[in-house]
């Protein structure tokens, strides 16, 4: 085994890297959570508000 | 300690480190343009240094360079890093003291760079010409940033981390070890220092460092900011979650490998040339994910972009963004930078990034970001806003456009030779021709500068309390809607 079989099994490694970082984001299992967080940045209409309460109070 | 519980529980965020950071990010970025503006001036008119040394275009032009990226953009990048952490964790900075450190310390950067810069002083290496000193300084404050960054996920509510955090944090990670890593040197005085690389390995590094300071300051941050900014203003969440996570994987994985590209027909190693090409044009796929997804998260909403400003300036900065990483993965392909590299068809492509992408979804994002800061509804003026945008859009493509057809010009010009061997033209022909093209880059660079007054005034506007907001001019849609 020389330097280049480590060339060529570590392109086969980042391709099972891409498989699995793509499999992992697409399982059906994860769906939910994916959709609960793509809805993170309309999710803090309670501290957001009072942020902006407080805020008020120093102006 | 029931207090302490009481404010762990029911979270107020820290807007007072954001608005500082929002309000120096216009100022640095008039600044930054003007200087800009300047440089690309004395390029026309060479008289316009007034034959001094601080004013000479080799000094201004790292003055430029650092006042834009690390001035506007940095201050761009904590304002809004600091504000979606907090939003999207839904807690707030775990820090205050230490967040008003980073602000102060990244000024001081500034101030400093401001100063050092026309003395004179600099490293010589490119994106990175500050000396030892403020080096160690940028560390300390970096990693400080780090520090309540990383520190506010680590306390957040909300039990997934955010994309836009997770863009937000490979940035501050990379940049550190870049930094650190580049900026390795010996002093042998205050002001003088030698790097600790020499030759070729020298050049590996900096350009290590200099494309991924464009792949993580100028690209994984603004990310970051598409990531938020976008499905905020289109009222819808990201086009898709999953498309952002491998869009996240493929691009810090790729990035770092695109170097070499700065080298073609140097003396760095064969291999590594090919290499940074091969790297430099896989990264068109995760750059285009990412483009696609910002684009596409308004699928349904395309209405919205008729009377809504700050939304066209996030669609139009991702417009830019695909271009230029198109164009970017052409030019480092061998055959194509031997006609454009060390021409202006370089500085066109840079600018095409940092005018259309970075400058334009940054300027975006602060309209969205300086009313709830300041406790308003909208900006002063939404009419001022489009103008802003349109002045902003057609310097771009000025600019833009003038430096592709200088940078194809000058490669053909350098590269011409007559039948018996020699040169067809001399290097101050090239020069000579380039001329119109310098004037119109002047022009196209004094619009999109004149977009960031406006947008001083509009922001300066919208800060005082004695001024209400102008009421916005019904648009045509909702005239004929009703």
């Amino acid at each position: 085994m020389d330097i280049n079989d480590l060339r060529g099994l570590s392109t086969l490694f980042m391709m099972i890297a891409f498989i699995g970082v793509v499999s992992w984001a697409w399982s059906k299992k994860r769906k939910k959570t994916f959709d609960e967080a793509a809805n993170l940045p309309f999710a803090d209409e309670e501290p957001t508000q009072r942020t902006k309460e407080e805020e008020g109070r120093n102006d | 300690m029931t207090e302490l519980n009481a404010a762990l529980e029911h979270p107020v965020y820290n807007y007072k480190v954001v608005r500082q950071f929002a309000i120096m990010t216009v100022v640095w970025g008039v600044v930054g343009m003007l200087v800009g503006v300047l440089i690309a001036a004395q390029l026309a008119w060479p008289a316009l240094n007034f034959d001094l040394p601080w004013t000479t275009f080799s000094r201004l032009r790292p003055l430029h360079t650092n006042a834009v990226i690390f001035a506007f953009g940095g201050s761009a990048l904590f304002a809004t890093s600091y504000y979606v952490v907090q939003r999207t964790c839904q807690t707030r900075l775990i820090s205050d003291r230490l967040a008003t450190i980073t602000f102060w310390g990244w000024q001081l950067v500034i101030v400093a760079a401001a100063v050092t810069l026309p003395l004179g002083f600099t490293s010589s290496k490119e994106y990175a010409e500050l000396e030892w000193p403020i080096d160690i300084l940028i560390a300390i404050v970096w990693v400080l940033y780090a520090v309540v960054f990383f520190g506010t996920i680590a306390r957040r509510k909300t039990s997934h981390i955010y994309v836009a955090n997770w863009f937000f944090g490979a940035f501050i990670v990379t940049v550190a070890v870049l930094h650190i890593i580049n900026s390795a040197a010996l002093p042998v005085s205050l002001t003088k220092s030698y790097s600790v690389y020499s030759g070729t390995v020298d050049a590996m590094v900096q350009w290590w460092y200099g494309h991924n300071a464009v792949g993580f300051f100028l690209t994984a941050g603004f990310l970051g900011m598409m990531y938020y900014f976008v499905p905020k203003q289109a009222e819808r969440p990201v086009y898709s979650y999953r498309l952002s996570i491998v869009h996240f994987w493929a691009l810090v994985a790729v990035y770092i490998w695109a170097g070499p590209h700065h080298l073609h027909y140097t003396a760095l190693p064969d291999w590594a040339q090919s290499l940074g090409m091969v790297m430099s044009l896989i990264l068109l796929a995760p750059s285009w994910g990412g483009m696609i997804n910002g684009i596409m998260t308004l699928s349904g909403a395309w209405h919205k972009l008729r009377d809504d400003p700050i939304l066209r300036f996030m669609v139009v900065s991702l417009s830019f963004y695909g271009m230029s990483t198109f164009e970017g993965p052409m030019m480092s392909i061998k055959t194509v930078n031997s006609l454009s590299h060390y021409t202006d068809w370089t500085i066109g492509h840079v600018h095409s990034g940092a005018l259309g992408w970075v400058a334009m979804i940054s300027i975006g994002s602060l309209y969205h970001l300086i009313p709830p800061l300041f406790n308003r509804e909208r900006m002063y003026s939404t009419n001022l806003i489009n103008v802003h945008f349109w002045m902003s859009t057609i310097g771009t493509v000025l600019y833009i456009a003038s430096m592709w057809v200088n940078g194809i010009m000058q490669g053909l010009m350098w590269r011409a030779y007559n039948q018996d061997g020699t040169l067809t033209y001399a290097f101050v022909e090239s020069v000579a021709a380039s001329y119109p093209g310098y004037v119109v880059r002047v022009i196209g660079g004094a619009i999109f500068f004149a977009g960031m007054l406006i947008m001083a005034y509009n922001v300066y506007m919208t800060t005082r309390k004695d001024v209400p907001a102008q009421a916005p001019v019904p648009s045509a849609s909702a005239a004929s809607g009703a």
